[in-house]
């Protein structure tokens, strides 16, 4: 067959708006991909980069309509083809790997059975043979014992394992051309780079096209021949993944780049300020004008074209000569930090804490049901002014260290003690209004944080009239201060959350902890749920507090880079136990804890060059071992039994940087130079 | 997993328990008793004392709680107050009308409420949808009395197809109810159906839009196929609890239905039980439509956890 696989002509895609407008999502796109090629489309959220994936398999969410254009896939128009033929080609030529295959697998029917079914429906096997053809396709996209996966529901897998299936579930059908949905986003950092690898291994053995959806640079990078970026509905730049990524020459593509935390930088990202237009909303010209720092006047009155340069690349921009004068690299500030001793702002003593509680037909039968704690040994001190980031994968505990500082989660043993040696009392219910005031908790996601109900005054005049029993115009101008301080004005006060943006609601959940005017902060993967342009602003924001407050942070984010930016110090979690502990230039170097070698490695960052090192298996641990190190069954450098059996005693290095392993520090840093040799090699 | 269940209907038995001495205590603060009702005008002096002392009504309340309690246990609910019949018998018989009367109902409504409430969630905001959602709101809306009421008089008065009242005795075999009880059974669908089907339409438009369903499109399996193995199974498991609520409130909640159409269920033997002051009959029927509630709910949870994976899964950690 001549000509691209996948023909994507000129398409608009929208839906009807309140006002009985139609509201575009999509605006003129082209795309082509050729057979065995992989092609990254990276967007934030509402860019239309998922509506465009779905759109090449004939696909429209509901409310949807297409507009204009066409979609051809091997020269046929998908959106003219009949139902049946649709079934034929969807599942078997061209699959889907979706976002969230929790929520993607049918919950009802059992893994074996759905792998079956689309076998059945697209694959040239005799009957007699789907099943072991089944666990043939599970082996393939390696998971452990296929045989018994197959018996189980979704819901008995973990995230890793779901996502796999799902991969073997597109596969069935020997696709000519993948199309993946954010395929890794919300999994633990060593499970993405497993599954890409895998991705990659069976896009170059089979020869598929890919379609690879993501917000991820680091994963396009690693996955994508070139890559699309999108703003707004729009395709704005186009070219090889090396063009894109190393020398960007659209303003909003540098913007991205230099707004993402990068492991080899402690410096902050610097944010793009401003947010994408809503659908219809962006007028007459650029639709990034507003954000971009080379917009001429030209720019507001007309459209500009996507470009094709003889380089290969496409752009939308009239100055994209000039973009390289943009920063790629942060310029951003170098995090606040101390200088000196400072009085300690939080001690955990030994805390441990164990969600089972025994039942009462436990207490009645005399069972033992607590068992083996899910923290365990928990001996921290952070430094008023300090930032202390808990990184570690999903289990790992690090949330539940933050409940129980925050109360929620009594500590089955141990202290937690506040400024001043004063211990807190292990329930939040017990505690004085000051203690209340002085500890406040920032949470993942402020759609669920905030009171969809309540309007952004409300919200803040809670604490304000709690703690400080504030009235009246005191209030009012109270809360616009505190406004005004997360970069908010004051016509916020009379909104609902529903029409914030959600960088601008994370701020008022911001605003609402700093309300209380508090000397320790606990931050729940504060950025965890935002773009990452706006991110970039959050962590500005919250560096920005600690500078002019002295607050005092916990900091906890699975994203090692996130931490990187923010902390001083940096505590490392595997299994609910501490592994290493020291300031964050410390960590982050070598020698590190095996476990924190293996996290390192497996970043991915947004550069076509580099390469993640993967050296343990993404093997998921429910419960910690009941003795010897919690790494011991997945540790690369184990030495032996007394991994096994005995608790690794604290290594110490300089300035208080501290492993808690079997191995001297001298011999992880001799291993370690020599596997970073036996890499580059 | 065992031990789930026998925690369930260990906690099941705690709650007749508790509403059994609830129904006790209120019929007990009622002023009179079985006496002065059945001795009406002359219930005074000797001839009440003796009728007392005859009954055991003298004795302690917690003594009397104690041997109605545990006589209602072994299955023994008493003597009647005015027939000197057992209210075992007499409650057996009109529990056994009732049964009948939900059976035809439920067999009829739930397949029927399930298939509209499918049709209805499938093709959302279309005609067929509008109709059956508008009547379903009428159904739930217009009072029982009301629509048999007009069902009588469209069907008996005019029509002359079917009898517009039950006039079988309570004892007589199930066969001998036909066809009167065709237009209770009727009047009781409507109202069930109509309840049970908007509550499968939202199922099933919730799980219509659902990531598993958008991947089955995309995975490429036709489009009945998804409904039937996909969408389905996860769309019908909170029908489960609202058809055993329904069932409990057949087997004890019909007073009207059976007034109207004179049927004689327990509704509305209770109904007359109250009214003649016949109270062991009150605290059996209580107790009975207490029990059928508690069992009802029972079974309800129980099959949901075994036509729900995630829930199987996590009685069966728990132990």
């Amino acid at each position: 067959m001549t000509g691209p696989l996948i023909d994507i002509r000129d398409i608009s895609v929208g839906f009807t708006g309140k006002s009985g407008a139609t509201l575009p999502v999509l605006r003129n796109i082209d795309l082509k991909v050729n057979a065995g090629e992989s092609i990254g489309i990276v967007g934030e959220s509402g860019s239309g980069k998922s509506t465009l994936a779905l759109a090449a398999m004939g696909y429209l969410k509901r409310g949807l309509r297409l507009m204009e254009g066409s979609v051809a896939f091997q020269g046929q128009d998908m959106f003219a083809r009949t139902r049946t033929e649709l079934e034929q080609i969807r599942g078997g030529e061209l699959a889907l790997i979706p976002q969230n295959s929790g929520q993607s697998l049918t919950p009802t029917l059992r893994i074996g059975a759905q792998l079956v079914e689309a076998l059945r429906l697209h694959a040239d096997v005799p009957e007699a043979q789907y099943s072991a053809k089944a666990i043939e396709l599970l082996g393939q996209v390696r998971l452990p014992d296929p045989a018994a996966i197959m018996t189980r529901f979704p819901h008995e897998l973990s995230g890793g394992q779901q996502q796999r299936a799902a991969i073997a579930m597109a596969l069935a059908g020997e696709p000519t051309a993948l199309l993946l949905d954010e395929p890794t986003t919300g999994l633990d950092v060593t499970t993405q780079a497993h599954i890409l690898e895998l991705l990659r291994d069976i896009a170059r053995d089979r020869g598929m096209a890919m379609v690879y959806v993501s917000h991820d640079l680091g994963a396009i990078a690693r996955v994508c021949d070139r890559v699309v970026v999108m703003y707004a509905g729009e395709v704005v730049l186009e070219g090889s993944t090396r063009q894109v990524l190393k020398t960007p020459i659209h303003p909003y593509a540098r913007g991205l780049l230099a707004s993402i935390p990068r492991l080899s930088d402690p410096r902050l990202p610097v944010a793009l300020d401003g947010r994408p237009p809503a659908p219809g909303g962006a007028g007459q010209g650029c639709s990034f004008v507003d954000r971009c720092a080379l917009a001429q006047d030209g720019c507001r009155t007309s459209r500009p074209d996507l470009e094709r340069l003889p380089s290969g690349e496409a752009v939308r921009c009239f100055h994209y000569q000039e973009a390289h004068q943009l920063s790629l690299t942060g310029s951003g500030a170098i995090p606040a930090s101390l200088d000196g001793a400072s009085p300690s702002a939080l001690h955990l003593d030994d805390l441990a804490i164990s969600y089972r509680r025994p039942g009462l037909f436990d207490k009645v039968l005399g069972r033992d049901s607590a068992g083996v704690p899910t923290v365990n040994g928990i001996e921290i001190t952070v430094a008023k002014g300090e930032t202390l980031g808990l990184v570690g994968e999903s289990g790992s505990g690090k949330s539940t260290i933050l409940k129980a500082i925050a109360g929620l989660l009594p500590p089955s043993g141990g202290k937690i003690t506040v400024a001043g040696g004063q211990a807190l009392a292990p329930e939040v219910e017990h505690r004085s209004p000051d203690h209340l005031r002085k500890i406040q908790l920032i949470f993942q996601n402020p759609d669920d944080s905030l009171n969809p109900r309540q309007t952004i005054a409300q919200i803040l005049e809670q604490p304000l009239k709690l703690y400080f029993g504030l009235t009246g115009d005191a209030l009012h101008q109270r809360s616009a201060d505190i406004l005004d301080r997360v970069r908010l004005g004051a016509h916020y006060l009379d909104r609902l959350p529903s029409q914030l943006s959600g960088g601008e609601k994370q701020r008022v959940a911001i605003a609402r902890a700093f309300a209380a005017e508090p000397d320790l902060v606990l931050c729940d993967e504060v950025t965890s749920a935002l773009d990452v342009s706006v991110q970039a602003a959050v962590l500005d924001l919250l560096n920005d507090l600690k500078a002019t407050q002295g607050t005092t942070y916990v900091f906890v984010s699975h994203d090692l880079a996130v931490v990187r930016a923010l902390s001083d110090r940096v505590a490392v979690l595997y299994q609910g136990r501490l592994c290493e502990l020291g300031p964050s230039a410390d960590v982050y170097a070598m020698p590190s804890h095996p476990y924190t070698e293996v996290l390192l490695g497996a970043v991915l960052e947004p550069d076509p060059d580099t390469a993640p090192t993967l050296s343990a298996d993404d093997v998921v641990e429910l419960s910690p071992p009941a003795q010897g190190c919690p790494f011991q069954r997945r540790c690369p450098r184990k030495i032996g039994r007394i991994c096994d059996t005995d608790t690794p005693p604290w290594q110490h290095g300089t300035q208080g940087h501290a492993i808690k392993c079997h191995h001297s520090i001298a011999d992880l840093a001799t291993a370690q130079a020599e596997g970073a040799a036996g890499q580059r090699a | 997993m065992l031990a789930m269940l026998l925690r369930r209907l260990f906690l099941g038995l705690v709650t007749v328990w508790i509403v059994s001495m609830i129904i006790f205590a209120g019929v007990e603060m009622l002023p009179g008793d079985s006496c002065t009702a059945f001795l009406e005008r002359e219930a005074q002096g000797k001839l009440l004392e003796n009728c007392r002392e005859a009954q055991g009504l003298n004795r302690p309340a917690a003594e009397r709680y104690f041997d109605w309690a545990t006589s209602a246990a072994r299955g023994d609910l008493g003597i009647s107050a005015n027939g000197e019949k057992s209210i075992a018998e007499l409650v057996g018989d009109r529990l056994g009308n009732s049964l009948l009367l939900a059976a035809c109902s439920l067999a009829l409504g739930v397949p029927l409420a399930i298939f509209l409430g499918v049709v209805t969630g499938l093709w959302r905001d279309r005609p067929v949808d509008l109709a059956v959602s508008t009547l379903a709101i009428f159904a739930m809306t217009i009072p029982e009395f009301v629509s048999a009421t007009v069902l009588i008089l469209i069907f008996s008065v005019w029509l002359g197809w079917l009898p517009g009242i039950v006039l079988t005795s309570a004892s007589a075999p199930a066969s001998e109810f036909f066809p009167e009880i065709i237009l209770p059974v009727l009047v009781l669908t409507m109202v069930m159906t109509a309840h049970i089907l908007r509550m499968v339409r939202s199922s099933v438009i919730e799980v219509m839009v659902g990531d598993y369903i958008q991947m089955a499109t995309l995975k490429g399996v036709p489009y009945w196929r998804i409904v039937f193995r996909h969408a389905l199974p996860n769309a019908l498991l909170p029908a489960i609890n609202v058809v055993a609520l329904t069932i409990a409130w057949l087997l004890g909640g019909v007073v009207v239905i059976e007034v109207v159409f004179n049927y004689p269920g327990l509704g509305r033997m209770m109904i007359d039980a109250i009214s003649d002051r016949d109270l062991p009959v009150v605290q059996a029927i209580a107790l009975i439509v207490a029990t059928v509630y508690v069992c009802v709910n029972l079974s309800a949870d129980i099959l949901t956890m075994f036509a729900n994976p995630r829930l199987r899964t996590l009685h069966m950690r728990r132990g």
